[in-house]
């Protein structure tokens, strides 16, 4: 066994005990990252020499008892649209490849507070708009398990970067799907948090009211614990929700029995790979078994999500990506006429194709005249899509279903057809819609051996009971790694 | 129903959005944009008279606290990011003439 098999919260342990030091874990990451980032490329960026220096740090503050907390010297990336002081934040686009935030995201704040170590960026479809990861401006991420597939989107990079062993966790961030999604194709397990628990301040925005950023690493308790770390009530943001209690660890218990799913018949219709499905309702028979009363139900509006999603996700993002001018940072074009012709030029040669088709439709939809018509329209579908799943959890502790229709498709396949690339978040996206939380587990194996992912949803501040669904059906598989994750010094 | 996007539709998006298309992006965009809204229109299907718009799903509001610095002064690490800073100011085109 390699130490790059550990999971955080096993590395934590034996960090704590002194039987592996931060440095040594440290090395064994980078030596990882250096021998497949050539195939795999879930970085943007990696900093050797800042992460041994901060190893060496954090071990002699768990020597001396300053980092007491379970990852404390736990190498670890983060997504690249997550501000890093100091460190550059591109959000995969041209137009901020030299950007150095001068503050940390809150959640990275709170890493450092906790003791891990920072690796580098994880690479990520342009402004996380994407479900592939191949508009990043650097170049696509290949996935672990095929390096002819996509790892899935946006947060590719993190998926692909916890499945090769590259880093022990990681942070993605999710607007429709993107931890959720990637984490599935990638066989690794991911977390969007209920909407306002983790802070958003130093997330470089797209949907303000969709995203949050959370956990991916290689099984449930390490999702669990990161969380605990990341999520605090932050004045800086001001959507950020002080919590009862943010003990999601003690949710980790092997035990369903009472606890009762739903399983929505429309996420089992048309467009649903059969492997997928029979991988999925496979693990609703475990957890029945186990236990839980697991029963079929009528969400309804199922197909009505996607449209409101683009309409919202696509305003949000022409406001919040209108910031990016050329004047205070980022990219500026060379040649230009006057201070108009200047943010044109900056604009459209620093924004990639998605990120532009996605701020006009953004801007159309808001203009004067289509406002009612498309942005009212699509902000009162989501009032009934939240009442829907209000109902659903006034029967039902959870949610059960697929994560995406099918596993991990060929690099290039789906960049051709928007559309279809979208239908593709049909059973993540209304979750960011209703603010839920939704966890995304592997449930088993195509036949070409490609991951297959659980989602389980759970209602606004039930993280605990989807953690503990997902901890119970994880205690009956073995974690799976790819080829490619096995290497490194013995342990 | 089939959404038609004209000439003057997709410049006018191209100045709410400042981007500068050239003929082929205009092309382009404007058979994503009619796609999109072709699909989009599916929301028509819903009766949504009624319905407040929800744009938060938690009830917000506003969040006040003092005007006090907190994070010190951070203007030379942050004109360093300026593509053109000067006299701890970022340097603009000239917009007025």
């Amino acid at each position: 066994m390699s130490i790059l098999d550990y999971t955080a919260l096993e590395l934590g342990r034996k960090i704590k005990d002194g039987e592996i030091t931060a440095v040594e874990a440290t090395k064994a990451a980078l030596q990882q990252i250096k021998a497949v980032e050539d195939q795999v490329h879930g970085f943007v960026s990696y900093d050797e020499e800042s992460a041994l220096k901060r190893a060496e740090e954090v071990q002699k503050g768990i020597e001396e008892g300053i980092y007491a907390g379970p990852l404390a010297g736990v190498p670890m990336a983060v997504k690249d649209n997550i501000c890093t002081k100091g460190y550059t934040t591109t959000c995969s686009s041209k137009i901020l490849e030299n950007f150095v935030p001068t503050y940390s995201a809150q959640a990275v704040e709170n890493l450092i507070k906790e003791g891990v170590i920072f690796l580098g960026k994880t690479n990520m479809d342009e402004f996380a708009m994407g479900s592939t990861t191949e508009t990043s401006a650097f170049g696509e991420t290949k996935n672990p398990w095929d390096l002819e597939k996509v790892p899935g989107g946006s947060s590719g990079g993190s998926a692909a970067a916890v499945a090769s062993n590259e880093c022990f966790m990681a942070l993605g961030s999710d607007t429709g799907g993107s931890i959720r999604q990637p984490a599935s194709y990638c066989g690794v397990t991911g977390m969007k948090p209920t909407y306002g628990t983790v802070s958003r301040y130093g997330l470089i925005a797209y949907g303000s009211s969709l995203d949050q950023i959370g956990p991916i690493a290689k099984n449930v308790s390490d999702c669990a614990a990161l969380l605990e770390v990341i999520a605090s009530h932050d004045p800086k943001d001001s959507t950020s929700i002080e919590r009862d209690d943010y003990d999601f660890t003690s949710a980790l218990v092997d035990d369903v029995k009472g606890m009762k799913i739903g399983i929505p018949k429309d996420y089992f219709g048309e467009g649903l790979d059969p492997e997928v499905k029979d991988a999925v309702l496979a693990a609703a028979k475990v957890l029945e078994e186990k236990g839980a009363v697991v029963e079929e139900f009528d969400l309804g509006l199922v197909d009505y999500a996607i449209p409101a999603y683009y309409v919202i996700a696509a305003a949000e993002a022409s406001s919040n990506l209108s910031r990016f001018d050329g004047v205070k940072y980022g990219y500026r074009a060379k040649d230009y006429e006057g201070l108009h012709n200047m943010y044109k030029k900056t604009r459209s040669e620093g924004f990639g194709a998605e990120v532009k088709r996605r701020i006009m439709l953004g801007s159309f939809v808001l203009s004067s005249g289509y406002y009612d018509a498309y942005y009212l329209k699509a902000l009162r579908t989501k009032a009934l899509i939240k009442k829907e799943f209000d109902k659903a959890f006034e029967t039902y502790d959870m949610i059960l279903g697929p994560v995406a229709p099918t596993t991990a498709p060929k690099l290039g396949d789906s960049l051709s057809d928007p559309i279809k690339m979208y239908l593709g978040d049909i059973y993540t996206i209304s979750v960011n819609l209703a603010g839920l939380p939704g966890i995304s587990l592997p449930c088993g194996r195509d036949k070409d051996g490609m991951p297959i992912g659980l989602q389980l949803i759970g209602d606004c501040f039930q993280e605990k009971k989807i953690i503990q669904a997902a901890y119970t059906f994880e205690q009956t598989r073995d974690y799976e790694a790819p080829e490619i994750a096995k290497g490194g010094a013995e342990a | 129903m089939a959404n038609h996007i004209d000439d003057e539709t997709i410049e006018y998006v191209g100045i709410l959005a400042k981007l500068e298309l050239s003929g082929e992006e205009k092309e382009q965009a404007k058979k994503d944009m009619e796609s999109m809204l072709d699909y989009v229109d599916k929301l028509n299907e819903l009766d949504t008279s009624g319905v407040e718009p929800m744009s938060h799903v938690f009830p917000v509001r506003n969040v006040f606290r003092e005007d006090v610095v907190t994070n010190g002064d951070g203007s030379k690490d942050t004109l360093a990011n300026a593509p053109e800073a000067q006299d701890n100011s970022f340097v603009v085109p000239r917009t007025i003439i």
